[in-house]
Parts: C-alpha cells; structure tokens; sequence
C-alpha cells in the first residue's frame, strides 16, 4: 500500500514492449483455460472415435453373409405324393419334408467337385436351419416346378459365416458340438468351388427376428418398422399437441399460480425417468384402455407422453426468444392476437420448435426401457400390416432389438446387436442431419 | 383542391379526435398515470415532452389500448374516440388499432419482403379487393411515407435489410397503409441520424394533412419544430397542455419552465 502511494509520484514509466505481472498472469490463466478446452475437445473426439471404431468392426460383419449355393431336386414324390399340384395338399409336407432334398444335393455337390475330407459328418449342417422352410415357401409359391433341378442360395450356417469373419477357428470348431473343424474344410473347400460365397447382405434389414439357433437369418426387419410406426404416431400426436401447448403457455394463458405450477410441471415431467412412463403406458393404455401389448400404437403412446414436455420446453423458449417488438409492430397495424402468432411468431420460432421436435423425436426413437414394460421385447417373426392396422399387431423396436440380441448366448448375436446399433446410428444421424438443414432453411435474420 | 383544404383545414383544427379525461394507469401498485385529461385535435401534430419516466409513452399506449397486452396494467377514466369510448367492453382492440396506428420507437419490421411489410395491415383488414389494388395501396404509402424512390426497385428484399432510418419509414408506410384516423409515434426518431430524423420530420409534417399526429418526443427541438400542441408530463401529471408556440415561449407552470429549459429532466 505504502509502494503504491509512493510510487505514484517516483514509479518509473511502465514500458508497453514488456508485460507487467498482472498482464502474464491474465495471459497464463487464459491460456490455461484454452488448454483445458482442448483437452477437453479431443478427450471427447478420441471417446466418439473409439466407440465408433469398435461399433464398426463389431457391426460390419452383420451387413455381410456366407451363402451356399446348391442344385437341389424338387423330388415329386416326396413334396407332391399324389402329382395333382393342390396347394393345400403340397402345404402338409412340413420343414422336415425339405430336409432331406438339402441332404442329397449337398452329398451331390460334395461328390461332383471330388471332395474327400475324412470323418466328415453331417456336411449338411452347413447350411442354416432355415433353408427348409426358404424351399417350402418357394415350392408352395411355385408348385409347377416340382420334378425339376434348380439352384437355390441358402444362407450358411451361423458357425460357418462366423469362421469367414474370424469368429470361429478350426480350434474354436473342435470344442464346439455344432461345428466340426472337417465341415470348416469342407466349406473351405466349397468356397474354393465356388460353391459358397460371403457377400454384401440387404436382407439383414429387412428379415424379421430369428430363433436362438439360426443368428444368420436375424434381421431387422419387424424393430425397423415398429419404430417407423411409433415415431408416425410420437409425430402426429407429439407435434401438434406440443407445439399448440407451447404457443397456448407463452401468448395466451394468464400468468399466474395455476399456469406457474403447470410451467413446475412440464419440467417435472421432462426429468421423470422414461421406465416410469412404461409403467404409466402399461396401466393406462394396455390394463385400462385394452389396447393390445406390443403394439406400436401402445409404444408410440407412451413415447409421445414421454417426448412432449422435452419438445414443449425447447418450443416454448423459441417462441419467448421471439423479439417483443414483432408483436407489438403486428398488434400496432391491427393484427388480433392469433394472427400475431401465427403470421410473425411462429414463423420465427419454427426453426427452434423443429429443433426441438427433432431431438425429442431421436430420443424417442432411442428408448428401450418404456417399451420393455409394454412388451415390445417379445419375439416378433410377422411383419405388421400396412399402417393404420398395422400399428396393432405386435412389432418390437431398434433399440428393443439391440437389448434382445445382446442377452442371446450364440456370439452371432454381438456382431447382430451391433449391426443394428449401426442402423439405429444411420437414422439418428439422418434425423439430427434434417434437423441441421430445416433449422438453417427457415433461419430468418432481422 | 387547395381552397378546400384550406377552408377545411381552419375548421378542422378545433374539430377534437381524441378526449381523455380523467386517465388513470396503474402498473401493478405503481399509480403511472395520474388524472390525465387532454383532448387531440384532428390534422394536428400533438407533441408529448417530459422527462424520462414521466408517463408520456405510457398514456400514448392508452390511446390504442396497446397497454392491454400487459396483464398488469390496469387504465381507469374515459377516453374517446370520435365520441366513442375506446375502453368499453363492445370495442375490439383489434379494430380500435386499425384506426389508430402506431410507429414505434426502434424500427421494428417484421422480417419479411418491404412489399409484405406494407401489404400485411390492408390484406389482414381486407383493405384491398385484387392484387392490382394492393399493388396501389403499397406504393400510396411507401410514397407516403418518402420511401417509395429508395426502394420501388427492390420491393421483394427484405425489410430488415434497409438502413435505420429506412426502416422507420418503411414502418411508418406501414402504420399508413391501414389508413388509420390517428397516427401515433413513441419516439420515432430517437434511433435515427440527424438526417433521417428530418426526413421523419418533414413527413410527419405532411401526414398532418390526412391525419391526427400524436408524437411522444425526448427532443424539445423536435416538439418545437413538428407539432402545433405540446403537453408536458411530469411524474405522471399533464402539467401543461397548450399552443407549441405559448409552452416554449410563455409556459405558465414553473415546471414547464425549468424542464424546456434544462433545470429539471
């Protein structure tokens, strides 16, 4: 103190080419907060890169599959006893009926390309399960062509596909009573005739679910469109009812005690853990309203009860942050109150309501835990119909999916449940990406 | 043409548009207003002085019930309209705010076309019957208002993009193209250059032919300059209402005094 007084009159001038203490130590914390920011930065880029990486070589695989193709003989007497080619005669021969058709044409095939591995058993085993009943669909689809020879592509066995994925060795085979290391061989052998070939697979999107046993034939087809259904319903209801409550609280409801705890509410419910809402859907739209379990329409219900206040709060600060002068210049050449809001302040709003609509719409399409309470966790094999029916039948969801695969024990499954992970991904990105544009395409500068 | 407006005009200017009498405003507990009585000619420039807070804008909103988009404020007294009272429960603000325009103090466009800008009062009060009508509508007021040479070429940008003093005219075309009865301005120059300010000026100066100018001003200037009667507020009191000429030059309040002369305010 006594320094500074007397340094007031005697301090000698301070020069602007060297910094003073003060200065370096304001310069030091700066650049101290810039690092931490960095630090930050990149620890969050190298945690996104790392789960995407791993996700990706997980996930790859699910888009790829081995198929074998083979010449299989419809053999008459064993798929048509009676050769009049009735439908529903042709349609008593079960599965088990086909079985034996894969059989041959697989001994066949072994037999013609001079294959000999010794102690081979059961070469038909690496053909999927599901085989039989791709043939029976095609033959009871096209009965005219029983008696003939035609190749078929069957999908291979899940123990096979995992070997060309580096998920089962030729060890891994000989501990493992599903697999033996001469059927490694032989498919071996079989790709090396080109009988047998891992290629890029639509149908992992489009499959429904497949049993324990048969990974290779899972899909996700039934999550994809439950969750289309769902997000069709968390829009239709979510937006409208959202967006008018929103505009409803900021410009025309009084402001008092009654509208405050509505306002305490909204953000009450926003908070509200999504399990809680589960159970809400299961006591009111299932117990109480009868509606049926598994349905979209019940998961969509739910989900848009959990979604709106997370688009009412961000809907309703567009709208406040919408210049009071707006208002006033409307209501000044003698628009009423309605017109205000819907010519002046809604357009500036939108971009900010449809933010918020679609964050709240890919939360909504993320959420698991509601929809195991209602039961869209079940195993689903038919496709819904169409949409305003189909929004009844039962139908599970993605991220369901990603649940239901994961807690499977056949290792086909990780590489599933991350393949659909990846899609889940592709239709966040995608939606997080329109809401990019549509904020950027209705931006109004003033 | 001239005669007549002439002749008009001597009459008009006791012809009264606007009678307030006894206006009182509450903000809540705060008594803004206080027994405010003045009555507004028509084809007169009024000027409202008075130092900050003083109630001048506050009563301005009153003319065209913009205070009722406040919950709290509360307006008590009787102000009318061509002998109607504008507070009774029969009257549409909505309708009341098509008679009387206002200008407000920061030029506010809306973020549209300086064609929609003009065109939205008459298409919303059904002004103008086909395209060709608007079409006339929209160039009378941005004439009006001194604008129409800047911008006839360019009427499809946005409003938001002319200059300040632009905007304010643009937003006095607009608050014309209603055709309103009264124009009312809260301070329509305090965000403007001295030069925009005397276009503003000089176009308040011919509106007066068509219309009752009420102008809230901080500028005693440009009270002076402008309008015909001046009121000066105080504290929420009208402490003097008369002739510009006499307030400025022979105030009968000593308040009025030591405010035109830069003792209080």
């Amino acid at each position: 103190m006594t320094d500074m007084t007397a340094g007031a009159s005697a301090a000698p001038k301070s020069s602007l080419l060297a910094q003073d203490e003060r200065t370096r130590r304001r310069n030091a914390a700066e650049a101290r907060f810039k690092l931490y920011g960095v630090i930050a930065i990149t620890l969050a880029i190298v945690a996104l890169l790392f789960l995407m990486v791993s996700i990706m070589k997980n996930g790859s695989g699910a888009f790829f599959q081995t198929f074998v193709t083979l010449e299989v003989e419809l053999l008459e007497d064993k798929l048509d006893k009676n050769g009049n080619r009735d439908p529903a005669e042709m349609a008593k021969v079960t599965t088990f009926g086909y079985s034996p058709l894969i059989k041959d044409a697989m001994a066949k095939v072994v037999a013609d390309n001079g294959i000999e591995i010794d102690g081979l058993k059961k070469p038909e085993d690496l053909i999927s399960k599901e085989a039989a009943a791709q043939m029976r669909n095609f033959v009871l689809a096209h009965p005219e062509m029983v008696g003939e020879t035609r190749p078929f592509e069957f999908v291979a066995s899940g123990r096979i596909d995992g070997y060309y994925k580096g998920r089962v060795t030729m060890e891994s085979a000989a501990r493992d009573s599903n697999i033996s290391p001469e059927q490694l061989q032989l498919a071996d052998a079989l790709k090396a005739a080109g009988a047998l070939e891992t290629r890029f697979n639509w149908s992992f999107i489009t499959w429904p679910d497949a049993s324990e046993n048969r990974p290779e034939v899972s899909g996700l087809g039934v999550a994809i469109i439950g969750s289309l259904y769902m997000m069709l319903v968390v829009l239709a209801l979510a937006l409208p009812i959202g967006v008018a409550a929103s505009i409803y609280l900021e410009e025309f409801a009084p402001k008092n005690r009654f509208t405050d705890l509505i306002e305490v509410n909204i953000s009450n419910l926003a908070a509200v853990p999504s399990i809680v809402f589960g159970i809400l859907g299961l006591a009111i739209f299932i117990n109480f309203a009868g509606l049926p379990q598994s349905a979209p329409i019940v998961g969509g219900l739910v989900l848009s009860l959990m979604t709106l206040p997370r688009i009412i709060i961000p809907a309703r600060a567009a709208i406040q942050a919408v210049p009071p002068s707006i208002r006033e210049a409307a209501l000044g050449v003698g628009a009423s109150k309605m017109q205000t809001v819907f010519h002046h302040v809604l357009p500036l709003a939108a971009p900010g309501i449809l933010t918020g609509l679609i964050i709240g719409l890919a939360q909504a399409l993320g959420e698991t835990a509601p929809l195991l309470l209602i039961g869209m966790v079940a195993f689903v094999r038919e496709y819904p119909a169409g949409p305003p029916e189909g929004l009844f039948d039962p139908a599970t969801a993605l991220p369901v999916q990603v649940y239901n695969w994961t807690q499977r024990a056949d290792p086909a499954f990780v590489e599933r449940a991350s393949g659909a992970i990846i899609v889940l991904l592709v239709f966040l990105m995608v939606m997080n990406t329109l809401a990019i544009i549509l904020r950027s395409r209705f931006e109004r500068r003033w | 043409m001239n005669d007549m407006r002439l002749i008009q005009r001597t009459v008009d200017m006791h012809e009264t548009k606007i009678r307030a009498s006894g206006v009182d405003v509450f903000y809540g507990d705060n008594h803004a207003i206080k027994d405010v009585s003045v009555y507004i000619e028509d084809k007169t420039v009024t000027a409202f002085i008075g130092p900050s807070g003083c109630g001048k804008s506050t009563f301005l909103r009153c003319l065209n019930r913009m205070n009722d988009t406040i919950p709290i404020c509360r307006v008590t007294g009787k102000i009318t309209l061509d002998d109607e009272d504008i507070y009774d429960p029969k009257v549409d603000p909505v309708q009341l705010r098509a008679k009387v325009g206002m200008v407000f103090q920061k030029p506010n466009p809306f973020p549209k076309s300086i064609y929609d800008n003009v065109a939205y009062g008459p298409r919303i009060h059904g002004l103008a019957g086909d395209k060709s009508e608007l079409d006339e509508i929209v160039e009378k007021s941005l004439r009006r208002a001194a604008l129409w040479g800047e911008v006839k070429d360019r009427l499809a940008e946005p409003g938001t993009g002319l200059s300040g003093g632009q905007q304010q005219r643009l937003c006095i075309a607009r608050a014309v193209a209603t055709a309103p009865e009264v124009l009312l301005m809260d301070e329509p120059c305090s965000a403007l250059d001295p030069i925009a300010t005397a276009q503003v000026e000089e176009l308040i100066d011919e509106l007066k032919q068509n219309y009752s100018v009420v102008i809230v001003t901080h500028s005693m200037q440009q009270a002076a300059r402008v309008s015909q009667k001046t009121a000066f507020f105080h504290l929420g009191n009208l402490v003097e209402y008369g002739e510009t000429g006499k307030i400025f030059t022979n105030p009968e309040d000593s308040r009025t005094e030591s405010y035109i002369t830069g003792r209080i305010g």
